[in-house]
């Protein structure tokens, strides 16, 4: 094979289908469901104002003598409400929809947060040592021990307590990004500090430092690369604990506001009317979280033992 | 030693063990009445917190010299009878023979005592009494109770002021109602000794409160309950508490959901009792202010406009709501009290009625054909389905072109909001204990002046209402003193500084073996029940 | 290795008074208390009458003094909604959630362990499979969804189980259990059942893992190669060398199971810590709000420093920090 074919498109893409990645996701029907799952629920969530029937958060477009529908192949269900509606005569599906892109949101932008601020910590610490390695992994230790969802609950309460009540509203869902992200970023750090310490000693990277490229350089081109792994394993686990979060803390009513409502939210409000036989309202948006959620979690896993041979 | 420890130990176990058992048989000959709401008591002082669930502990324990009916009416309670000697005086007669919990008679002193005790600064039941000058014993079982300037509506308000005993007060250290100053718990907010028709047995917090059946109750006569014991249980959550009815693990709810009152209707074994309570719901208006705080309208104050309010009021279809939201648990309503209070009128309860082109016509007319923007405050915990309605307003206005933003929210923190007057659109709802107009219109109308209208958020004021007011207070004939209060209520109708939405319908689930009155204060009294 | 304990002894320390203040800062401002406390017909100097006793127009390093002197002393000063002091309401609470938290975590370590130990070393069998497809349905399900689920169906259609509270309890001096009475265990079952579903398949997942990696070490390959039997090996060696790490994170766990209770005990009417704070938080109570912070912040603590003396005495050449790492990455 000659050099310049190598990175047509084509051939990239034939490279990785005889990955050993590639190989083990094909091998596993499981992955490949679940991974579809979660490309159509992510796909529908991202593109819900094109997908969804009705634009659900309008609230001039609302029709209350609508409401409590029940879904659309039952007896006493109507379309376009495939799905049914809820209490304010909303279409679930639309609903839903959009409830997802809240949850998946939140849950990206914990994580996203949570991996960058605690790779490049752990990675510093790694790289650097001394008081600043030691100050960073003892705060992580004494975060470790503390459950990631009071974490959550004491910082909207602190957000909650330290903005005016106007201002916490509009910025309620950056408060619940950083509230479920800063509670992972210790777990971050670990690995990604672990694997500098690994890198730091080995030859190349002296190489690079003989030859006078700054330490940022060294580390971001290096040392970073080589932590990604790990890294994107936690992030596909965090990222199914992360949208569970965000559903608990708006079940136990401190989660995004109820104008804006994320599946969470739905399942709450929803609860109500499970007695009264209204079991769509609950049912259809706590079955997307549960199939969403274990969707991540098949690829999370799959990803663990595939990139970690030792395992297999 | 340490076997004979572990042998004490194992002892103590196994008698803990038998404890119950051994009181489960004398459990089950009485009649035993379970029950739930999703709070709990404050306190068990009946002076110290004005509280629509601790006043209903208030009422098994403790009564007044004047009692309610199980339809509301003034009946006698404590005083067998009661009439004005003069303009600035009524006389009460007290019951005789009757006995406080503990044994000790109840007599004038007691009264004395008591009513003196709830116009204490830490009471919070002082204001029922303002007008009280001075209370005199005149025998062992007469008083006098002199009021500034004549007060027609004493013998309601003193209903709400609970009679305690004033030896065992003494005794306990508690004459004055618990107050914050102390920091301390006084005896009085765990342990009761009233002459009501039940004795406080066990108080957990949040926990469970048993209540047992007071066998020397002078009022046994009339009313021959045969409830043995009361166990109450605060339950958060509607889907358990429904769950724990339908599981019958509870006798009776005080406040089922809406949605869940069909099912419990169905299932066989319990019953739902309706009722409207005395209690209306309504928006209130920033209309006093120059410019509205949560608007997108700056420089002027588009509720100050009448056509803006009417319009608002057009647009909103109150019947769906009822019908979907409340389930058809609720009564439309065209003023902000309801049947049952004196001065309620079905002439002027009427609604202005739904109609969206001209809530727009109007809005034009004022300047917004556009619409504007305003944010509505609500609670979420507070009144049935609250957020729900305040969800189903802000799509109605928005269909008239208003773009309502709305912060749903705890009572804990609702309230305050308002009282701060940090808010331009808020949804209030208004019982009212004495049954009578004044007690609306001195809170929700009345210009504030450190005394009255301490609940008025609209920034409206109106000096011919406020002396109206003024005027019902000592006016003596009734004829004009009706008239008053229908002029007040058209004046407040025809300005349009609330908006009113529906009269609440209370749902009271129990079980078939249970037979008890539902009552429009949604105040339960026990003594009424019956229980198979 | 005095200075090790001094040194984490100080850490404690450190993370207490930070707690504290955390404690002091999120509870101070929230919601305004006096509404709650006096009714609606209070006028409004009564009001500030009532703020200037409380003392909540102080400034703020004043009240935070306050509120560590009288936290040393256990003293969180009177709940505003109960009017009872907040150490007292604790106290009546805590048996109820230490019972749940105790019992979910004996129910997770015993049924977690044996279903880890059998995956590692059945892997391939149909069982397995099974166990780990449901361990992740498990992780996925969140708790307040299966306690409804659990209500809606033992409950309300097979009327089996209580659906809320705990049953008659007993007192044994100042500590209430449900443990001696019929109705008390039949309370905590669905309670527990719902907080211990998470734990259960963190313990049956992190157990298969530690296995299967002890299996793989040269002592175990030594040991099968002395020719001793499968089942001397995994039991005797492979999960004698699992069970240390497990139990750590078991141990680190618990404070996780009182923090999830208190959306369990949302549920299920449990009457315990975390019911109280949630009802605190709708109250705006905040010295009940402020002691549950500072007493959780303080078990977590305790248990955590146990564990770190624990792996001190126990191996002094684990560093601390590893074993950590190996259970929280899992």
């Amino acid at each position: 094979m000659s050099a310049p074919l190598m990175n047509t498109p084509l051939a990239l893409l034939r490279r990785w289908y005889d990955s050993d990645l590639a190989f083990s996701f094909r091998s596993s029907p499981s992955v490949v469901i679940a991974a579809v799952v979660a490309v159509v629920i992510i796909m529908a969530a991202v593109f819900a104002p094109l997908v969804a029937p009705f634009n659900p958060f309008d609230p001039g477009a609302l029709k209350l003598m609508d409401a409590f529908t029940a879904p659309a192949w039952t007896d006493e269900g109507k379309m376009p409400y495939l799905l049914g509606t809820d209490d304010q005569g909303r279409d679930l599906l639309s609903t839903i929809l959009y409830g997802s892109r809240i949850s998946l949101l939140v849950g990206f932008a914990a994580i996203a947060f949570a991996a960058v601020f605690g790779t490049l910590i752990g990675v510093l610490c790694g790289y650097r040592g001394g008081w600043l390695d030691v100050a960073v992994m003892r705060t992580a230790d004494v975060q470790l021990t503390i459950p990631s969802i009071l974490i959550a609950l004491t910082i909207d309460g602190v957000t909650r307590t330290a903005l005016p009540r106007e201002l916490h509203n509009e910025i309620a869902i950056f408060v619940l990004i950083f509230a479920i992200g800063i509670a992972d970023w210790p777990q971050f750090a670990r690995v990604a500090r672990s694997a500098a310490l690994v890198e730091r000693h080995k030859d190349y990277v002296s190489a690079a430092r003989v030859i006078g490229q700054p330490s940022w350089v060294i580390v971001l081109r290096h040392v970073l690369p080589n932590t990604l792994g790990p890294v994107l394993v936690l992030a596909t686990v965090g990222l199914a604990l992360a949208v569970l979060s965000e559903a608990t803390l708006s079940f136990l009513g401190v989660g995004v506001p109820p104008t804006q409502p994320s599946l969470g939210t739905l399942i709450r409000v929803g609860q109500s009317f499970l007695f009264s036989g209204e079991w769509w309202i609950t049912f259809f948006p706590a079955m997307t979280l549960v199939l969403l959620v274990l969707a991540v979690n098949v690829l999370g896993d799959w990803l663990r033992d595939a990139l970690n041979p030792k395992l297999r | 030693m340490a076997a004979f420890r572990l042998k004490t130990a194992l002892l103590a176990g196994a008698l803990a063990l038998t404890l119950p058992l051994a009181a489960a048989p004398a459990l089950a000959q009485g009649k035993v009445l379970r029950w739930a709401s999703q709070g709990d008591y404050l306190t068990m002082d009946p002076h110290s917190q004005n509280e629509g669930l601790t006043r209903t502990g208030s009422f098994q324990t403790y009564e007044g010299l004047v009692g309610y009916s199980a339809d509301l009416k003034f009946v006698p309670a404590l005083a067998t009878s009661w009439k004005a000697v003069n303009d600035t005086t009524w006389e009460f007669k007290l019951r005789q023979g009757v006995k406080f919990h503990d044994g000790a008679d109840f007599t004038a002193d007691d009264v004395v005592f008591s009513v003196k005790r709830a116009q204490h600064p830490a009471s919070d039941f002082k204001t029922y009494i303002a007008s009280v000058k001075e209370v005199k014993k005149i025998d062992s079982h007469t008083v006098h109770v002199e009021t500034n300037g004549a007060n027609p509506i004493l013998p309601n308000q003193i209903a709400n002021i609970f009679i305690l005993s004033k030896a065992w007060a003494e005794k306990n250290n508690v004459v004055n109602p618990q107050s914050y100053k102390d920091k301390e718990e006084t005896f009085a907010v765990r342990n009761t000794n009233g002459t009501g028709p039940f004795m406080l047995k066990q108080r957990e917090q949040d926990v469970r409160t048993v209540m047992v059946r007071n066998p020397t109750w002078w009022g046994l006569k009339d009313n021959p309950h045969n409830i043995d014991e009361i166990v109450y249980t605060p339950v958060t959550t509607p889907a358990t508490r429904v769950a724990a009815l339908l599981s019958s693990q509870l006798d009776f709810v005080l406040d089922v959901p809406v949605q869940d009152v069909e099912r419990v209707k169905r299932s066989p074994g319990l019953q739902v009792k309706k009722t409207n309570e005395i209690r209306s719901i309504f928006l209130g208006l920033d209309v006093g202010s120059a410019e509205l705080k949560y608007s997108d309208v700056k420089g002027k104050n588009p509720f100050a406009d009448k056509r803006v309010r009417q319009a608002m009021y057009h647009a909103i279809d109150m019947q769906a709501i009822a019908q979907k939201v409340m389930r058809g648990d609720a009564v439309v309503a065209g003023m902000i009290t309801s049947p049952g209070v004196h001065g309620y009128n079905t002439a002027i309860d009427k609604r202005l009625p739904y109609d969206v082109n001209k809530a727009k016509a109007l809005l034009k007319d004022a300047g917004y054909p556009n619409g504007f923007g305003v944010k509505l405050d609500c609670s979420n915990d507070r009144y049935v389905n609250d957020e729900g309605v305040c969800q189903a307003v802000v799509g109605m206005l928005a269909q008239a072109g208003i773009k309502v933003d709305l912060a749903a929210q705890s009572k804990t923190l609702h309230f305050p909001k308002l009282q701060k007057k940090d808010t331009s659109f808020f949804l209030l709802g208004w019982g009212v204990p004495t049954f009578d107009s004044h007690y609306v219109f001195s809170y929700l109308v009345q210009t504030p002046d450190g005394k009255n209208g301490s609940w008025n958020f609209t920034n409206y004021s109106n000096p011919k209402l406020d002396a109206m007011f003024n005027g019902m207070l000592s006016e003596l004939d009734q004829g004009k003193r009706d008239k008053l209060i229908a002029d007040a209520w058209n004046i407040i109708n025809d300005e349009v500084i609330y908006l009113p939405l529906h009269h609440q319908v209370l749902n009271w689930a129990m079980s078939d073996k249970l037979d008890m009155p539902i009552i429009a204060d949604n105040v339960p009294r026990f003594h009424f029940a019956k229980m198979k | 290795m005095l200075g090790y304990i001094v040194g984490r002894l100080a850490q404690a320390l450190a993370v207490m008074l930070a707690v504290a203040l955390v404690a002091f800062l999120l509870f101070n401002y929230v919601g305004d208390p006096i509404n709650n406390m006096v009714g609606q017909e209070a006028t409004t100097m009564d009001r500030q009458e009532l703020r200037d006793q409380l003392g909540l127009d102080d400034p703020a390093p004043v009240q935070f003094a306050r509120f560590l002197g009288n936290a040393i002393q256990g003293n969180f000063g009177l709940s505003y909604r109960m009017k009872r002091p907040v150490a007292a309401l604790i106290q009546e609470r805590l048996p109820a959630t230490l019972e749940l938290v105790f019992l979910s975590a004996l129910a997770s370590l015993v049924v977690g362990l044996p279903l880890g130990v059998y995956t590692a070393l059945r892997r391939d069998s149909w069982f397995s499979r099974v166990v780990l497809t449901t361990s992740l349905v498990g992780v996925s399900l969140p708790t307040f969804v299966i306690g409804i689920g659990l209500i809606y169906l033992l409950s309300v259609q097979f009327d089996l189980l209580p659906s809320f509270g705990r049953g008659q309890v007993v007192s044994l001096g100042w500590w209430t259990t449900g443990f001696l009475t019929k109705s008390g265990w039949a309370a905590i079952v669905m309670p527990a059942i719902t907080l211990s579903l998470y734990q259960l398949t963190l313990v049956l997942r992190l157990v298969r893992t530690e296995m299967m990696e002890v299996l793989r070490t040269d002592y175990i390959k030594f040991a099968r190669a002395r020719g001793l039997s499968n089942r001397v090996v995994h039991f005797r060696h492979a999960l004698k060398n699992t069970m240390m790490p497990v139990v750590t994170i078991v141990g680190l766990q618990i404070g996780g199971l009182i923090a999830f209770s208190i959306v369990t005990e949302t549920v299920f009417q449990w009457p315990g810590m975390g019911l109280l704070f949630i009802q605190a938080v709708g109250f705006a109570d905040i010295p009940v709000m402020a002691a549950y912070l500072v007493l959780v912040g303080a078990m977590f603590v305790v248990l955590n420093l146990m564990v770190d003396l624990a792996y001190f005495v126990i191996d002094p050449r684990l560093r601390v920090d590893r074993a950590k790492a190996a259970g929280k990455a899992t």
